[in-house]
């Protein structure tokens, strides 16, 4: 393990000198809100925020991504064959990413990446990327990360902890990759016991302070039909207005849909994100709609995250307390209230 | 405007106690500052819940489509206009109906308050009269209302409900003299290909979440052109064209019946102003056709009607 202190100049120029090596996404501020853009000529990083809008889901996993690729010219010998469309698998980074959203690809995973099924393009992208974690000094007042097995300097699945002391950034190794990383920056210096020091005060001052408390100790030991048939649904779904922004945002939702794109004799297969919002989620072949109301859908998301997900990996819930929808849902559906609904029933 | 929910919830409480109507339909107070939650009403023990203030700026209308009981409703000036639309194209009866006007002075533009504190987190914002106090870790700040009105209510010329039942206030002075489309012709002076990459770059950023479109009255179709698949109209990915081809297709789809009540824009996760197309299309059927949507529950939009003497050649 390896524990190097820059200078916050030093750091951002560390990151400019990695930019050969990598791949570095990181956060910026476009209009009003931070997203991770890849770090290109003219781009500054700002460390200064609480966190992204959207999530870095999209990173590994794109909202629209060309699977395959086909010609149905009939002279052409390969006409009607799908091949595998081009990608970039080079190194890349994630830095500043907030534990929260390590944690998120650590959940998502379990469905891209498990004993049963491999997706070789989520795997391929995860595996060539670091992550290089940001831990969180000022958490968001809708952040719950520590209620679903998290924590503002949580270091599980992070390949680099980040601490922001202020005037420069303490970061300490965690893998391989991630040692890797902080020497090829050949920028600042080891740690002094003082920074340690402060690193370890400033993880405990937070901590101390935040305490979001969301209740969900009960979920595992419910009847799935009991929550399935609880009489609040209809009540919590109806300012519902059944459109993408929870899923979209949600760094653990994972739902996607194939779709195939044909201009004149070239097609594409796109897959894109989906959402258990939208009433074209369960449209059969047939015709058939198993989940034409809208409470049907909202039960939906809510029962996956925190029911289904639940009982069938035994290690908590499909959610990493990002906030993200509870902040930007338009109509205002919390989901730390509907937890306590369920937890409740 | 937050002193109009004791008022909210008396008259809630008197219509389900009377049975006026079988349900109410109005707002609670947000989990987050400056977000509220519509909410239905039935049992008049609960009326308490029932909240006003300048962050209601969604559109109520929208919950009406295709409720079969008797409703209490709560509607502002744009609010009332489209529950006149909605009763035009027959989503909703008139005599379902109990419409509590509120007298509107303009609903708070969320984004401009978070840019005025500098995008720091915000943990409570109360209304005083005309003032704004906003408060955060560490700060403090008093704004003007007036200064964080959301655009669409700065020019606003129906801030009181074109028809009601009963009203929460007395009807508040209508603006006089305000220009609507001063953005609307900045575009239109800009030449073709500049404004196609200002719709282009306006968009950029969109995710395709559809809220802009879930959040507007007007889009009630069963199945909307972008979703359906026997024939595909829109490719489904975030290709530039497609997304522009949602966007400015339900433009059109609104041109005669957008109120420009602002929750599309308002609910947009990402801030894309999609009332620049909307509010072109209102320009054009205000200049061509004289014509403001729902202001009266008795006429057709303009782009829905066929009239034996119009005056355009091309129908005849
Ligand atoms: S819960 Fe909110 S964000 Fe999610 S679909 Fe409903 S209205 Fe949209
Ligand atoms: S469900 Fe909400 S809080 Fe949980 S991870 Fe998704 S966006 Fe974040
Ligand atoms: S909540 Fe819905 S969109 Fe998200 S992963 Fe579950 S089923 Fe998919
Ligand atoms: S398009 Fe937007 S402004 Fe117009 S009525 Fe619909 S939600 Fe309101
Ligand atoms: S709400 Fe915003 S991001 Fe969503 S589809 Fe509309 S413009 Fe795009």
């Amino acid at each position: 393990m390896k524990t190097t202190s820059f200078t916050k100049q030093e750091w951002d120029e560390a990151l400019q000198g990695l930019s050969d090596s990598y791949r570095i996404f990181v956060p910026i501020r476009e209009g009003d809100f931070h997203m991770f853009r890849p770090l290109e000529n003219g781009i500054k990083p700002d460390f200064d925020f609480q966190n992204t809008r959207i999530s870095p889901k999209s990173i590994i996993y794109p909202q629209s991504e060309r699977m395959f690729e086909y010609t149905l010219e009939p002279e052409d010998p390969e006409a009607n064959i799908l091949k595998e469309a081009p990608k970039d698998y080079s190194p890349r980074a994630i830095v500043g990413i907030r534990p929260c959203d390590v944690h998120a690809f650590r959940i998502v995973q379990r469905n891209f990446d498990n004993p049963e099924f491999r997706d070789p393009w989520w795997v391929k992208h995860f595996e060539s990327t670091i992550l290089v974690g940001l831990g969180c000094n000022r958490p968001c007042s809708t952040c719950f990360c520590t209620s679903v097995g998290g924590g503002p300097f949580h270091e599980e699945g992070l390949d680099i902890m980040v601490y922001d002391l202020g005037d420069r950034f303490l970061a300490k190794s965690l893998t391989e990759k991630g040692e890797d990383f902080l020497n090829k920056t050949k920028a600042g210096a080891p740690a002094d016991q003082p920074a340690l020091q402060a690193a370890e005060d400033l993880k405990e001052s937070v901590e101390k302070a935040f305490n979001p408390n969301v209740t969900m100790d009960h979920l595992h030991e419910k009847a799935v039909l009991d929550l399935f048939n609880a009489p609040f649904w209809e009540e919590v779904a109806f300012a519902c207005i059944n459109c993408g922004t929870c899923t979209y945002l949600c760094p653990t939702c994972w739902c996607f849909d194939i779709q195939d794109e044909v201009f004149a004799k070239q097609g594409d297969r796109i897959r894109n994100w989906d959402s258990c919002m939208f009433p074209l989620f369960t449209l059969e072949g047939s015709g058939h709609n198993p989940r034409t109301k809208k409470f049907q859908r909202v039960r939906q998301r809510f029962m996956h995250k925190l029911k289904y997900y639940v009982d069938k990996y035994q290690d908590g819930v499909q959610c990493s307390g990002c906030g993200r929808c509870v902040r930007y849902c338009p109509v205002n559906i919390d989901i730390r209230q509907v937890a306590a609904l369920m937890n409740e029933l | 405007m937050h002193e109009y929910s004791e008022k909210i919830r008396d008259i809630a409480e008197k219509l389900l106690k009377n049975g006026t109507v079988d349900v109410f339909i109005g707002f609670k107070k947000g989990t987050v500052p400056m977000m509220n939650e519509p909410v239905l009403i039935s049992d008049p023990e609960k009326v308490h819940t029932l909240h006003w203030d300048s962050h209601c700026a969604l559109n109520l209308c929208n919950y009406l489509t295709g409720r079969t009981d008797k409703i209490g409703i709560l509607a502002t000036g744009c609010n009332s206009r489209n529950i006149m639309t909605h009763i035009v194209e027959n989503q909703i009866k008139r005599e379902q109906l109990h419409i509590v006007g509120i007298p509107c002075t303009g609903m708070i533009d969320h984004r401009a308050v978070q840019r005025a504190v500098q995008f720091k987190e915000i943990l409570d914002i109360t209304e005083d009269k005309d003032r704004l106090i906003v408060k955060g870790d560490g700060f403090e700040e008093k704004l003007d209302k007036k200064d964080f009105l959301q655009s669409n209510c700065l020019t606003c010329a129906h801030r009181n409900p074109v028809e009601y039942d009963e009203l929460v206030a007395d009807l508040v002075p209508e603006q006089e003299g305000v220009s609507a489309y001063e953005d609307v012709t900045q575009i239109e002076n800009m030449n073709i290909d500049d404004r196609w990459d200002f719709f282009r770059d306006m968009i950029s950023s969109c995710i395709r979440c559809y809220a802009c479109r879930n959040a507007c009255p007007l889009c009630y179709c069963p199945t909307c052109f972008v979703d359906e698949s026997r024939p595909q109209w829109v490719g489904k990915s975030i290709d530039p064209t497609d997304t522009m081809t949602f966007h400015i297709l339900r433009a059109y789809h609104c041109a005669g019946r957008c109120t420009d009540c602002g929750a599309c824009e308002r609910a947009c996760p990402v801030g894309i102003p999609v009332r620049q197309f909307t509010k072109k299309l209102n320009k054009d059927t205000l200049e061509l056709f004289s014509w403001e949507a729902g202001l009266t529950s008795k006429q057709r939009p303009p782009l829905d009607v066929y009239k034996v003497d119009d005056y355009n050649d091309f129908v005849k």
